[in-house]
């Protein structure tokens, strides 16, 4: 520290102070705020709350409210399947693309992948409109082509719009992923290949052990944000629920959460659903990084 | 460290020439190259047909949607065409045009401000050093992995207080802050802004805040255009935040206006014709966007878990 005068010391201050204050203002803020919302009650007094209102603290009570609820708890189930199905299918199918885009045996890389990566630009909600329409008995030139050839299917039923909604989600992010992974195949240097010739390994062989453990810090990083982006899950069942009556207003935890607070102005049980979704990504992205865990050389 | 954000065309020159090589010396068997190129069309039917089906059903009136096959065009597909687009313009006094403003102001705004504000603050961690610079970093390390959805409803509850909510300052605020640029830039920095250059403009008397404007933004360039749209494209799809924010319709981005068009289909058929036609006016640009930058589109999103 020796030598540096005070325009030096200041500096990086600075520099720092208009990203430090607005996070602490839209982030660090918001999240102590929810946790404290969520120990608070409020209460109106008087029959029709004319007594005005009082907070106090709750202790656990709008956690154990939102924890009561089942059909918060069913939505928790939900995603949980819903992540369980979609996440490693997703996964599985761009690295299978990202190989093939790569491998010598593809024609146009580069226009397939600019293709694959068209959907990303469209927002979740836009897609989730577009597919609602795809979706709609009558309307819908796929269920009308699929009726055609003799199959009946209802996408928008209790048992199949989860998967609908799947496919909405697969569709959005998979060219967003498989652009990462893509981004770390080109990382690997041409010697490996050239070793792995020398060995004689088919493509095959050279995608299963050698490719593929390259590319393992990108898969675990898209599986992470896929998971935080299930639990999230909003806007695509919020979209479709004027169109499918098998989606209730607490269809996922993010939408219970909505729900509870403009629908039922509860705040503490909605701060109280948003800390336990918070917590819930924090644990499942950790467990996930712990599970594959990254074995330093 | 610096590669992950080079561009493409950059890239193809080096390693480009070597894979090319590689391909050409063993040319794999036919079969297999038809069975790739089997999955790689199927793969871009299932991601471009919804695509397409937009484009088709913008040039058709809603009863044509109704009665004629949904993947080809109807009669007079042109002038339909114009027809929707013009009254996805003027409806409602031309409330579409200003939902496209409004997503434009939170989205360039937003991203610009967003990228400037992260580039200082990476920067100050990657050429200073200073007491608590780790308690910073640790701080933000755990904002990327605060999910937004957690802190929009908090921040409305917080911004009604402060008379925040339902204004363009409600959706603003919160997208001018990215803790993922802000890591961005800090690695950029770290390897594009040489400390001997920052000592050599200090001799010849610049200020810091002057060193910053002059080298260190123009270093990390490329690495803020990668900041820039990713913010960009995040605020753009942002849903949560300004259907919680925002009650005035006036102040709506364009995906809320759309979505509130759609919810009408069910009571007013013509919304059918006004919602499709605005999906695809709204779509055309991103896709443009998209398609022109891809080059820029890349990790720096895996650069910290590549080591």
């Amino acid at each position: 520290m020796r030598g540096l005068n005070n325009a030096q010391k200041r500096a990086p201050w600075l520099l720092l102070a208009p990203f430090l204050t607005l996070f602490l203002l839209t982030m660090v803020l918001p999240v102590i705020y929810a946790i404290g919302q969520s120990f608070t009650k409020v209460e109106r007094t008087g029959l029709f709350g004319e007594g005005g209102i009082s907070s106090s603290f709750a202790g656990l009570q709008n956690y154990e409210r939102a924890l009561a609820d089942d059909a918060f708890l069913a939505s928790v189930g939900r995603v949980l399947l819903f992540g369980i199905v979609q996440v490693p299918v997703m996964i599985l199918s761009v690295t299978v693309l990202a190989l093939l885009l790569e491998s010598a045996s593809a024609k146009w890389p580069s226009f397939f992948r600019a293709a694959y990566f068209i959907p990303y630009g469209i927002p979740g909600v836009i897609a989730s409109i577009l597919w609602s329409f795809l979706y709609l008995p009558g309307f819908s030139p796929i269920v009308a082509g699929l009726d055609k050839l003799g199959i009946g299917v209802d996408f928008l039923g209790e048992g199949t719009v989860l998967w609908s909604i799947a496919n909405i989600v697969t569709w959005t992010y998979a060219g967003y992923n498989m652009l990462i992974v893509i981004a770390q195949l080109k990382a690997i240097p041409g010697e490996v290949y050239e070793a792995a010739k020398v060995d004689g390994a088919g493509p095959l062989r050279v995608a299963l052990s050698v490719q593929l453990p390259l590319i393992r810090p990108a898969l675990v990083l898209t599986t992470v944000f896929s998971i935080i982006g299930t639990l999230q899950l909003f806007a695509e069942p919020q979209v479709l629920r004027t169109v499918s009556s098998a989606i209730d207003a607490k269809y996922t935890p993010n939408f219970a959460a909505y729900s509870s607070a403009f629908t039922y102005s509860d705040y503490g049980v909605a701060s109280a659903q948003a800390v336990l979704i918070a917590l819930a990504a924090f644990v499942l992205s950790f467990a996930f990084l712990r599970l594959t865990g990254r074995k330093e050389p | 460290m610096s590669t992950s954000v080079r561009p493409e065309s950059e890239r193809l020159a080096t390693t480009g020439a070597i894979s090319r090589e590689k391909k050409s010396a063993t040319k794999p068997p036919r079969l297999s190259r038809i069975a790739v190129m089997v999955i790689l069309v199927a793969a871009a039917l299932y991601f471009l047909a919804p695509v397409y089906w937009v484009v088709v059903a913008a040039t058709k009136s809603t009863d044509e949607l109704f009665t004629t096959n949904g993947f080809w065009f109807a009669s007079n597909a042109f002038g339909q065409l114009v027809e929707n687009v013009s009254s996805v313009f003027s409806y409602d006094g031309g409330v579409f045009v200003r939902w496209f403003a409004n997503s434009m102001v939170y989205a360039g705004g937003g991203a610009l401000v967003a990228t400037y504000i992260a580039a200082a603050g990476g920067y100050a961690l990657a050429v200073y050093d200073f007491p608590g610079k780790n308690g910073v970093f640790g701080l933000v390390l755990g904002g990327v992995l605060v999910p937004a959805t957690a802190t929009a409803l908090p921040l409305f509850l917080m911004f009604s207080q402060f008379g925040l909510a339902d204004s363009y300052l409600g959706v603003l605020l919160p997208s001018f802050v990215s803790p993922f640029g802000f890591f961005l830039c800090r690695i950029f920095a770290q390897s594009v802004v040489p400390p001997a250059l920052v000592e050599a403009a200090r001799l010849d008397g610049a200020g810091e805040m002057k060193i910053f404007h002059t080298f260190g933004l123009r270093l990390m360039a490329p690495a803020l255009v990668t900041v820039f749209l990713f913010q960009f494209v995040g605020i753009w799809n942002n849903y949560l935040l300004p259907l919680i924010m925002l009650a005035d319709e006036k102040l709506y981005p364009i995906t809320l206006g759309l979505v509130n068009w759609r919810n009408q289909t069910d009571r007013l058929p013509e919304f059918y014709e006004l919602t499709t036609g605005g999906v695809l006016v709204s779509v055309v640009p991103l896709i443009i966007l998209m398609i022109v930058l891809q080059r820029f589109w890349r990790g720096g999103l895996t650069e910290g878990s590549v080591k």
